[in-house]
């Protein structure tokens, strides 16, 4: 007699700690083993890209803030390198330079948080708590710059809002001086430690061409052996300036996604003291009136920055006809803008490409054949923000 | 692609496969675009995918609707070649009331949850596509909400003395200089 092949299905989610957020996934068991893994999204879904099309170009970078709401200026970074190319623009040296400081410790802090979460799943709850601390002061040091520990609204179309503040770079450098003895002892902690290693090692394995097919991006391509990095391979914002190195792993598997993100947040370091080292003077925004306001002295002198002034603020700015893609790397992967514009004040299609909508794609081929209990691992390893994948 | 005209090779190559199929090949600040008949589309992306081209990643695949104008609906499909270091833009047109186009599932696995999007939200539909359902609306939505005569709206809030006021009545829209209201 054959005996009957019996599965259950069970609901993860959407209100479940391990799921980052409002993800639910519909899985088929066999025992233990998942034969079919089934995300269901959407529960997020805010009609951003609709939005954007009703509002001004400036208008949309407080909205922009919100998708991927853990690397907020990594999505303004985007958008606005996206109206730039758009605009046929360039920024100052000084407003690129402080556009990669910030992104790098936002890189940083977004890791951070991928980091200790990944902890928590896993029972390390002391990690959430030490990673949570490193992350305060990095949002302290934004809160400084732009006023908002999140979701920040700091870069402009051709530059950035304002100029840093003087205590800025100290206290950069004395988060940065402290913090590779920290991640040394994060790393003393859990690469070594055996549990660590044998609820990652072999879990949730990408291959290669399956990244490569799925659209994968970020430190989950780079685990699974290909060295792609937007900052590399279509520098933006003056990274061919500096001096990095892009990790990459081999199995890709959650073991080798957890050493590239620890190495990921070496290499941000790198480029934050370099870039510190090297922060040139002169503007932060771009002089160019139809786009960004004029200063407030020649508002008292000029006529015409009066005039500027009230267009930009009664109307905004009025890219040319046609349509770009620009993207950023962002601490998940190629964040991307295509912006289609009419020649109006208004982008007539503003499309977000979102890389843990890609990512999480992937997620069912890397669970399948494998336990439910490491479902939370390849969960977090992915490091999807719920916010990026339904916009 | 830097610079700014289209990739000669390419053009010739693509030309030489897909002859009139290819609508048109321009570049835009750097951005290569091709437009290519959707009846041929998927096997563009094919051919594109192999040696010597090897644009093995769908990075993105959207879509935009250009109401009232003719043929409606543009599909935009964003490869990349990581080993290269290239990017090339592939369009295809459909009409308004014949909004569909073939899917690209076989081609790259990764189309798969694209093409859902773009069906959820402007209703294009993909032929062949496993599995062509909502993603991101709820499954008994009516309509599709990112085509432009999908009106944005807000929903009442019981504040008192709040009006609900629309994005767009905030900054109306001024059509760029030469072009009528």
């Amino acid at each position: 007699m054959a005996l009957a092949r019996e599965t259950l299905t069970i609901n993860m989610g959407p209100q479940h700690p391990s799921t980052h957020g409002v993800l639910r996934l519909v899985l088929e068991l066999e025992g233990e083993v998942i034969v079919s893994c089934q995300p269901v999204i959407g529960y997020l879904h805010t009609g951003i890209e609709k939005e954007m099309e009703h509002r001004t170009y400036h208008q949309n970078i407080p909205l922009v803030d919100r998708i991927e709401y853990l690397s907020s200026y990594h999505e303004e970074l985007a958008y606005c390198t996206a109206v730039e190319k758009l605009l046929g623009l360039s920024v100052p040296k000084r407003a690129q330079y402080i556009r990669v400081i910030l992104c790098e410790l936002n890189r940083i802090a977004s890791h951070l948080v991928w980091l200790g979460t990944t902890g928590i799943d896993l029972n390390v709850s002391s990690l959430l708590m030490y990673c949570f601390r490193d992350r305060e002061r990095i949002l302290e040091l934004s809160e400084m710059v732009s006023g908002q520990r999140m979701m920040p609204g700091y870069f402009r179309i051709g530059g950035v809002a304002a100029d840093l503040p003087e205590e800025f770079a100290p206290a950069v450098r004395r988060f940065l001086d402290e913090f590779p003895r920290r991640l040394d002892e994060y790393e003393a902690m859990l690469t070594d430690n055996l549990i660590w290693r044998r609820r990652h090692e072999g879990v949730a394995v990408l291959s290669r061409e399956d990244a490569l097919r799925y659209g994968v991006t970020g430190p989950t391509l780079r685990a699974s052996g290909i060295a792609y990095d937007v900052r590399k391979a279509f520098p933006y914002s003056s990274y061919e300036d500096f001096e990095f190195d892009v990790p990459t792993g081999e199995r890709g598997d959650a073991y080798d996604r957890y050493r590239v993100r620890m190495e990921e947040m070496r290499q941000a370091r790198r480029i934050v003291l370099q870039a510190l080292d090297r922060l040139p003077d002169g503007p932060v925004i771009t002089d160019d009136r139809k786009v960004a306001l004029p200063p407030r002295h020649e508002l008292v002198r000029s006529m015409e920055a009066v005039i500027h002034q009230f267009k930009l603020v009664s109307e905004g700015i009025h890219p040319p006809k046609g349509e770009v893609y620009a993207a950023v790397e962002s601490p998940r992967g190629e964040k991307g803008y295509y912006i289609v514009s009419d020649g109006s004040n208004r982008p007539v299609r503003v499309r977000v490409r979102a890389p843990s909508f890609s990512n999480l794609q992937a997620l069912p081929s890397m669970v399948r054949g494998g336990m439910l209990a490491d479902v939370v691992v390849a969960i977090a390893s992915i490091d999807i923000v719920l916010g990026d994948v339904d916009r | 692609m830097s610079g700014s005209a289209f990739p000669t090779l390419l053009q010739a190559f693509l030309a030489d496969r897909f002859g009139e199929d290819v609508l048109e090949a321009h570049a835009f600040r750097g951005d290569a675009t091709v437009v290519v008949r959707r009846e041929r589309v998927v096997e563009a992306l094919r051919a594109l995918r192999e040696d010597p081209w090897r644009f093995e990643m769908l990075v993105d695949l959207t879509a935009w609707d250009r109401f009232p104008a003719e043929p409606r609906f543009e599909v935009v499909y964003h490869l990349l070649s990581p080993s290269r270091g290239e990017r090339l833009r592939v369009k295809t047109r459909a009409p308004g009331d014949d909004p569909t186009v073939p899917s690209a599932v076989a081609v790259f696995p990764g189309a798969n949850w694209f093409e859902r999007e773009v069906w959820d939200l402007f209703g294009v539909r993909f032929e062949g596509h496993p599995n062509l359902v909502r993603i991101l609306m709820p499954d008994d939505w009516e309509g599709h909400p990112l085509r432009r005569d999908y009106p944005l709206t807000e929903e009442p809030v019981e504040f008192r003395g709040h009006v609900p006021k629309v994005p767009s009545e905030i900054v109306p829209r001024v059509p760029p200089p030469g072009e009528g209201p």
